[in-house]
């Protein structure tokens, strides 16, 4: 059996089809499209600030090998260096003077020769550039909108589990007079987005007195519409003996909520929860409007402030962009399945 | 999921975020069944509706209101009290144009270069990105090894931020940047993509598309799953051609998700900011500055900050978006009934 012929066996024992290979290619194009982009910039943010800078980019971040020679303080570039007798010989630069270098054998450090630049080849090595990593860190305030996204982001979702699933208890459970208005109400919201609403919201926010606090950024979403319906949909389905043998036994509407409704809804707190933390750590707009001292940025506006500056340090905002994808990265291998269903289920986002 | 509502649970962590729970509730119980006794059994639902019904009002009613208040007042205060009423002077501002089609000839040109830029940004991301979608979820429909991981491939640009998405295209497409190391290699010249306002736009675009089409096929790849099996089993029985199946079944079954996809997608489109804004900036000049931007940056970012002129503006694309959602949502009751 040949390679093709095996590899063109599907399960069902037929031979693929032309469409399959189209299919096959149109995929394997998409995981180029799709991963390339955030592969490449993983591995640009290891390279150090000389290689970013090279054209064309090597695709591995490369840099040149160095070594201590007795003698010299620092360590020494290392070079390749072609000898006017044709022999190559690996020599470590001492310094550059126009087109000439003055190159020396790490072997023998005292005999320091003028070679011309155009006969060294710089020896290079793989090297991960971490300090990339690690001076924002320390440089920079990094940490601190790295600790408001956290906050935010944590806040926020209990915020919003907990209020929201407050409305969906009222609405999936009673039967009671405006029921349908409130509904109304609540779909309503979904037609007018806060870009619409920008400049009201910010009064209102103004006149709490939250201006370039992160409350600011945690009030104004924390009741959506997405996630009320999302939980309300899952309650309707909860068995009513539960709730009314409860009552039976003197629970208070309060206990049937906190104590029999929301333990069982669990799989749909999860979901929402899921959706929350995504829509707050990457909420970009309106804390960019809201929040103006840059001790109070969050992550989004303090990358988005960095790559404005002037002078972009690429080095240093590669790294943190990759930083600032990983949270989600681990959200995405570890609990993509809810968020597909989830989005299949409500076609919300 | 359910463990954690179990009492048995062996797990420390779990059984003390489930004290800490059963704590909190005994706690809260001792207003909330005050209330009860004040209010009646009958009336709790509206107790348990009030915080997020506030929030709705303080955030989004309320706010409403303002909105349109703010848009027939003048002057730079903040506050509704020192603004004086205006009538219309404010759309008066933004519609006084000599001509529609030439936005240098308006008055408030930015406003009408941020209407041109999001139709044209609208229209093409659209049809592309539904077009796209369409392609890949019929790919994924397809009997096909490995679909789970190929799936989650498109998917995953869908959970970056736009501020993270924009960069990673930023690096690429920037002047010594991968793509141009590309097209150097192939003989071709660099190309400064974000100084050439047509190339700004077509990556503006891209870039979008890029970052959202994972959502849309994956309801489209709904969609396609709820279509019975048993018509496609019939149709390989009788041997119909791939095209065929294609047009008279599997898109025609499908229009009902594939219009809700339209509409929610243009809705998204028309609002756009926050990865062309990281992305181009609005630049070169004004060629990829899109009306959510205009809003922004007359409310916030420009030096005069005028508050009137952004809420006229974000009235008018309230509008717009109002009209189309009600489009979705009467499509969306119709594919349910259906």
């Amino acid at each position: 059996m040949s390679v093709v012929e095996a590899l063109s066996r599907t399960r069902g024992g037929k031979r693929l089809h032309w469409t399959d290979y189209a299919a096959y290619g149109y995929l394997v194009l998409g995981v180029f499209l799709m991963f390339g982009p955030v592969v490449w910039l993983a591995l640009s943010s290891f390279k150090t600030q000389a290689s970013l800078l090279e054209f064309p980019p090597t695709l591995l971040p490369m840099s040149q090998k160095e070594a201590v020679v007795s003698g010299y303080d620092k360590p020494l570039p290392l070079f390749t260096v072609t000898l006017p007798d044709g022999s190559k010989k690996l020599m470590g630069q001492v310094r550059r003077v126009g087109l000439q270098a003055q190159m020396v054998d790490p072997n023998a450090p005292d005999k320091p020769i003028n070679v011309a630049i155009g006969q060294r080849q710089p020896i290079r090595e793989l090297a991960f550039a971490t300090s990339n990593y690690t001076d924002p860190l320390r440089q920079f305030a990094f940490t601190r909108y790295l600790g408001n996204s956290v906050f935010v982001t944590i806040v926020a979702t209990i915020i919003t589990l907990l209020i929201n699933s407050m409305a969906a208890f009222a609405l999936s459970i009673y039967e009671f007079p405006g029921r349908n208005a409130a509904m109304v109400g609540i779909i309503g919201t979904l037609m007018i987005p806060i870009t619409v609403i920008l400049v009201p919201v910010y009064l209102v926010v103004t006149s709490l007195g939250l201006i370039n606090s992160l409350w600011a950024v945690i009030l104004p979403g924390a009741a959506t519409p997405t996630g009320v319906f999302l939980l309300r949909q899952y309650m309707m389905t909860l068995p009513r003996d539960l709730i009314e043998a409860a009552r039976m036994d003197k629970a208070s509407e309060w206990q049937i909520y906190a104590r029999i409704v929301l333990p069982l809804s669990l799989p749909a707190l999860a979901v929402l929860a899921i959706f929350s933390v995504m829509w707050r750590w990457n909420e970009f707009l309106w804390p960019l409007a809201v929040l103006t001292k840059s001790e109070s940025y969050t992550l989004q506006i303090g990358l988005n402030a960095f790559q404005g500056e002037l002078q972009v340090q690429w080095q240093y905002l590669l790294a943190m962009t990759v930083l600032t994808l990983i949270p989600v990265s681990l959200v995405f291998v570890f609990l993509q399945r809810f968020i597909t269903t989830g989005i299949a289920n409500t076609g919300l986002k | 999921m359910a463990a954690a509502s179990d009492h048995q649970s062996l797990d420390p962590a779990s059984g003390l975020t489930s004290g800490l729970w059963s704590a909190l509730v005994r706690l809260i119980d001792v207003p909330m069944r005050g209330v009860q006794a004040l209010i009646g059994q009958r009336n709790m639902p509206y107790m348990f509706l009030l915080p997020n019904l506030a929030f709705f009002g303080l955030f989004v009613f309320v706010p409403l209101v303002i909105d349109v208040w703010f848009s027939v007042t003048g002057g730079s205060a903040l506050f509704l009290g020192q603004r004086p009423y205006v009538g219309n002077q404010q759309y008066g501002y933004l519609f006084d144009c000599g001509s529609y089609l030439n936005p240098s000839s308006c008055r408030e040109d930015h406003f009408w270069r941020g209407v041109q830029n999001t139709l044209v940004f609208t229209f093409f991301q659209v049809t592309m990105m539904v077009l796209f979608s369409l392609l890949t979820a019929l790919v994924l429909n397809m009997k096909i090894r490995g679909r789970g991981f190929f799936r989650a491939v498109f998917f995953f640009p869908v959970l970056l931020s736009p501020v993270v998405v924009a960069l990673i295209w930023k690096w690429i497409l920037q002047r010594d940047g991968l793509l141009n190391a590309g097209l150097t290699s192939l003989g071709g010249q660099k190309i400064l993509f974000f100084v050439d306002p047509s190339w700004a736009m077509f990556w503006a675009i891209f870039v979008s598309i890029w970052a959202h089409m994972g959502f849309y096929t994956l309801i489209l790849l709904a969609g396609l799953q709820a279509i019975p099996a048993d018509l496609y089993e019939a149709a390989e029985m009788d041997a119909t051609p791939v095209s065929r199946v294609l047009w008279r079944i599997t898109l025609p079954l499908l229009w009902p998700n594939l219009l809700v996809v339209l509409v929610l997608s243009l809705i998204k489109a028309v609002q756009t900011f926050d990865e062309v804004f990281v992305l181009t900036g609005g630049g070169p000049g004004s060629a990829t500055l899109l009306i959510v931007q205009y809003i922004y940056e007359t409310a916030f970012a420009n030096q005069v900050q005028n508050f009137g002129l952004a809420s006229a503006a974000s009235v008018v694309l309230g509008v717009v978006l109002f009209v189309l959602t009600l489009i979705q949502l009467a499509l969306t009751q119709r594919s349910k009934n259906a």
